[in-house]
């Protein structure tokens, strides 16, 4: 795609010189770096609740953040209007983080390469509201068929299609359309009017088409997760207390790696030597099963980007290999501090927010276990299915993440439900207790979101069923 | 009364929905300027200042009794951005259920409070950037310089930001108020041997003049992160468990997620069908009250444009009331608690005032000092209540009590319980209630929870 057929050009008659000019305005008092970051965002959501659709919601944000950078320093600015004279102000404002002589920038952009990840063709909104209505109410239908003790069901159903132009003093040029879909479901179920009732969630999505939603991925699929779920919570009994062997199974549980390793190897805190990772390049922090990769380029999934939100083509980074700690993941400012190659994971949710290394989809690499054979193998612990979030404390390295949906394991058997329950670990220390690792490697549906300092980005994760010696599970039974 | 601008612009909406055949419509308008410093090892890391608009309308479509609803946000002002902004709504109304439920509230419900909440100070738009910057290095100087364990810092801010919200509906209300807050913390990190340790302080008000100093600031996040080294694993017990302010406020979070009438409707909280009933100890009182002036929980009318007010939820262990808007009363066949909440356009969800736990008698050490074997929580992660069903497990970090006092520093473990029965062995509450946001607690002790450790 040439500039003058790119979405910003066409809608607001942008020019490369434009952007010269302003790029020019952000470096007039010095600095090393600057960047426009340009961003159109459509979304509509609808949710469903008791039967009835109550809610249908559309709007859109439009804005541009400028950015300066010079040595560790960053000035930032934005602004919701894209007139010249307000993106000028924006440029001044951000400039003034620099104190020196006009940094001249070389004329003339060069495109980023990127990758071609979801489908350009077709988003999700281009479907008709009518069309997309009727996912909500299956899902409704759906739940409230699988079984006769579901009494409340909400679904809800949002999409959002992203426009995003990077332009940076580099001279580098980057586009990206970036499509986004999710269907979610929460069902309670409960025996009869007087007993308590339990609850049950299920969602997913990505960058895809709405096909997606009619062909791979049902809203009957969610539905029933969901529905069964809260069923499966009907029969559960407290769960334990104390330190016993976990086994979790493939898929959304991966959240483990997200908090006990992902977060404390986003290079931001390594640099500033926070993290309980740092210096630790080399060492041996997970057991030699354990392989952990942070991958952006995946197509359609949910954490994954063409190119990042600082105009870095996204790649495959392996973070952990056999257990030894590789690699981090690198924004702009820090890779280029620790003089290491930018990984494409500079990420920011909005133009009025400044990037910062952020995970894509952290996974596990399969290993070689049955993981029948994983479960057989344990005479007493748990087995989590279901996570609901996490949080990690990355300076301690302490993680805690909260099974929604688990199973005591007895002699070799998965035996009672149990009620959810926090599990705590710390990051360095955790994988080093993983003793079988499963070659059913699944990323998870699709429904992630990633917080750190207050700016949320949409992330997946994924796991092979894993067996870990040793971990605290926070119930109440003795 | 002449609307100012954005006023204007709301009622204008409001009409021109209903001109294009909207029965009812609501419009809400927001503006923001932000201004946010942060400084790491005594260098300035990042400045940056910016301002955002934001408008979104809800119409309803049909007869009173059976509409529909539609709702649109932009945050293009022009008059073109704004009118695509109406006819998406109406457009989007087309696709949903009737609701005998949904609509406005009454006219005569519609009311802004009289007196002046102190939401608003000129000086915080005015405030030197070089001083806000200078406020947060003296924090992690103090911080940085209180003991050589304290070895490095994830930094600083200094944040401030001033707005104006605009609400008017088709029942004939507009109104309209300016905020303004600031805050200031630090985060610095303690090392011993190996291990780092890192806690926060942080303090916030609606004019500079009402913060804590920095020196203040960053000497108690100092001697947070200190205390917290060469931490130990407990083993699984049953123990009292004392949560400090910091901590309390996060399960009074839970407790109002269990009063919200959007899960009392659905039969989603532990709470529902209980008013009336003893669902605490009698040490517990709990009031929403968004009438306290320069509170962060303050406003003159809630987001349906009802005057805000005082409730009393718990009294001495009694559910007196739910946190209600006008649907979810509607729903419950009560009346709205002025408690509508919503970001700038949908159906209005929701939110707290000032929620807050009336303070008690003892102080947080004539508490600890009854406690033989216990656990004191500074901090609180992931995890929390569930509130369906009351469950609660939550990882946690703090220190542990021996013979009436704090001992040593312990960390990953979890603490868990059921709420339904936590809120009943609250056996004190703490005399240091104080407001540092909207949600506010003072010391709290449950009679006993699991740890989870060694």
């Amino acid at each position: 795609m040439s500039f003058s057929q790119s979405f910003f050009a066409d809608r607001f008659g942008l020019t490369e010189h434009d952007l010269e000019n302003y790029l020019s305005e952000a470096l007039s008092a010095g600095g090393d770096y600057a960047d426009l970051y340009f961003e159109y965002l459509a979304t509509s959501s609808i949710g469903i609740d008791e039967g009835i659709v109550k809610s249908a919601t559309e709007g859109v944000t439009l804005g541009v953040g400028v950015r300066v950078i010079t040595g560790e320093r960053t000035g930032y600015a934005y602004s919701d209007d894209l007139s010249p004279e307000k993106i000028r102000k924006a440029a001044r404002v951000a400039a003034l983080i620099a104190k020196g002589p006009a940094t001249v920038i070389k004329s003339g952009f060069e495109e980023t390469k990127r990758h071609n990840l979801y489908a350009m063709l077709h988003s999700p909104n281009e479907m008709t509201l009518a069309e997309r209505v009727e996912f909500v109410k299956r899902a409704d239908l759906a739940a409230r068929a699988y079984d006769k003790r579901v009494f409340q069901v909400q679904a809800s159903y949002a999409d959002s299609l992203r426009q995003v132009m990077v332009a940076t003093s580099d001279g580098t040029l980057s586009f990206d359309r970036q499509p986004m879909a999710r269907m979610s479901v929460v069902v309670l179920a409960r025996e009869n009017a007087e007993s308590s009732p339990q609850h049950g969630y299920a969602g997913g999505g990505g960058r895809i088409t709405l096909d997606f939603f009619l062909n791979e991925k049902t809203p009957e699929h969610f539905a029933i997760e969901a529905a069964r779920q809260a069923i499966v919570q009907l029969g559960a009994i407290d769960a334990p207390a104390g330190e016993t062997t976990v086994v979790l199974g493939p898929g959304w549980p991966g959240i483990l790696l997200h908090e006990a390793v992902g977060h404390g190897l986003e290079a931001d805190f390594n640099r500033k030597g926070t993290s309980a990772f740092s210096g630790k390049i080399g060492q041996q922090v997970a057991s030699p099963l354990c392989t952990v990769i942070d991958d952006g380029t995946i197509h359609n999934r949910r954490g994954s980007l063409n190119v990042d939100d600082e105009g870095v083509a996204t790649q495959k980074n392996v973070l952990i290999e056999n257990g030894i700690l590789r690699g981090y993941l690198q924004d702009k400012l820090s890779s280029r501090l620790m003089k290491a190659a930018p990984s494409g994971n500079g990420r920011r949710e909005s133009y009025q927010h400044i990037p910062m290394p952020r995970m894509t989809n952290t996974y596990m690499l399969a290993g070689t276990s049955d993981p029948e054979e994983i479960v057989k193998s344990v005479k007493k612990g748990l087995y989590c299915t279901t996570f609901g979030g996490g949080q990690v404390d990355i300076t301690s390295g302490n993680f805690v993440f909260s099974a929604t949906e688990s199973y005591l394991i007895e002699d070799g058997k998965l035996t009672r439900p149990v009620r959810g329950a926090s599990l705590i670990g710390n990051g360095p220390e955790a994988l080093k207790y993983v003793s079988m690792v499963g070659r059913d490697l699944q990323l998870d549906e699709g429904m992630g979101v990633c917080g750190k300092e207050g700016q949320s980005v949409p992330v997946g994760v994924g796991i092979p069923t894993v067996k870990i010696d040793k971990m605290t599970v926070g119930g109440t039974a003795a | 009364m002449a609307l100012n601008d954005l006023e204007q612009i709301a009622a204008d909406m409001v009409q021109r929905a209903c001109a294009l055949g909207a029965s009812d419509a609501e419009c809400t308008l927001s503006e923001g300027e932000e201004f946010s410093a942060a400084v790491r090892m005594r260098e300035v890391e990042s400045l940056k200042e910016a301002g955002s608009r934001g408008a979104g309308i809800r119409v309803l479509v049909g007869e009173k009794g059976a509409q529909k609803t539609g709702s649109s946000y932009t945050s293009d002002l022009s008059k073109e951005g704004l009118e695509k902004m109406v006819r998406a709504a109406l457009e989007l109304a087309k696709i949903t259920t009737v609701d005998p439920f949904a609509g406005l509230p009454e006219a005569s419900e519609l009311g802004k409070l009289a007196i002046d909440l102190q939401l608003y100070d000129a000086s915080v738009a005015q405030m030197d950037a070089q001083w806000k910057i200078d406020q947060a290095k003296r924090a992690e100087e103090v911080a940085l310089s209180f003991d050589p364990r304290i070895t490095n810092s994830e930094g600083a801010s200094f944040d401030s930001h001033v707005g104006r919200r605009v609400f008017a509906n088709s029942r004939g209300f507009v109104g309209s108020y300016q905020s303004s807050s600031c805050g200031l913390s630090v985060v610095p990190i303690a090392m011993e041997g190996e291990k780092m340790e890192r806690d926060y302080w942080h303090t916030s008000a609606r004019s500079a003049a009402k913060l804590e100093s920095a020196d203040e600031v960053g000497r108690i996040a100092a001697q947070r992160a200190i205390r917290r080294l060469n931490a130990r694993k407990v083993p699984t017990q049953k123990v009292p468990v004392v949560f400090e302010p910091r901590t309390a406020r996060a399960l009074l979070g839970d407790i109002f997620d269990a009063v919200n009438g959007s899960s009392i409707y659905r039969h989603a909280s532990y709470l529902a069908g209980k008013l009336g009933e003893t669902i605490a100890s009698e040490h517990l009182t709990v009031i929403d009250d968004a009438t306290i002036p320069g509170l962060f929980g303050s406003c003159p009318f809630d987001d349906e444009g009802l005057t805000s007010r005082r409730t009393v939820v718990i009294e001495r262990g009694v559910l007196k009331s739910y946190l209600l808007n006008t649907y979810t009363a509607r729903k419950l066949g009560l009346r709205s608690t002025g408690n509508a909440s919503r970001g700038i356009t949908g159906n209005a969800g929701v939110g707290p005032g000032n929620f807050f736990i009336e303070a008690g008698k003892q102080t947080p050490a004539e508490i600890i000092k009854g406690i033989s074997s216990g656990l004191y929580v500074t901090e609180l992660i992931g995890g929390g209540g569930n509130t369906v069903t009351g469950d609660y497990s939550s990882g946690a970090a703090g220190l542990w009590i021996e013979n009436g006092e704090l001992a040593y520093p312990v960390s990953e473990i979890t603490i868990a319980g059921n709420m339904k029965q936590m809120l009943r062995e609250i056996e004190h509450v703490g005399s240091d209630l104080e407001f540092r946001g909207s949600v506010a607690s003072p010391t709290l002790m449950i009679r006993e929870m699991t740890i989870s450790g060694q």
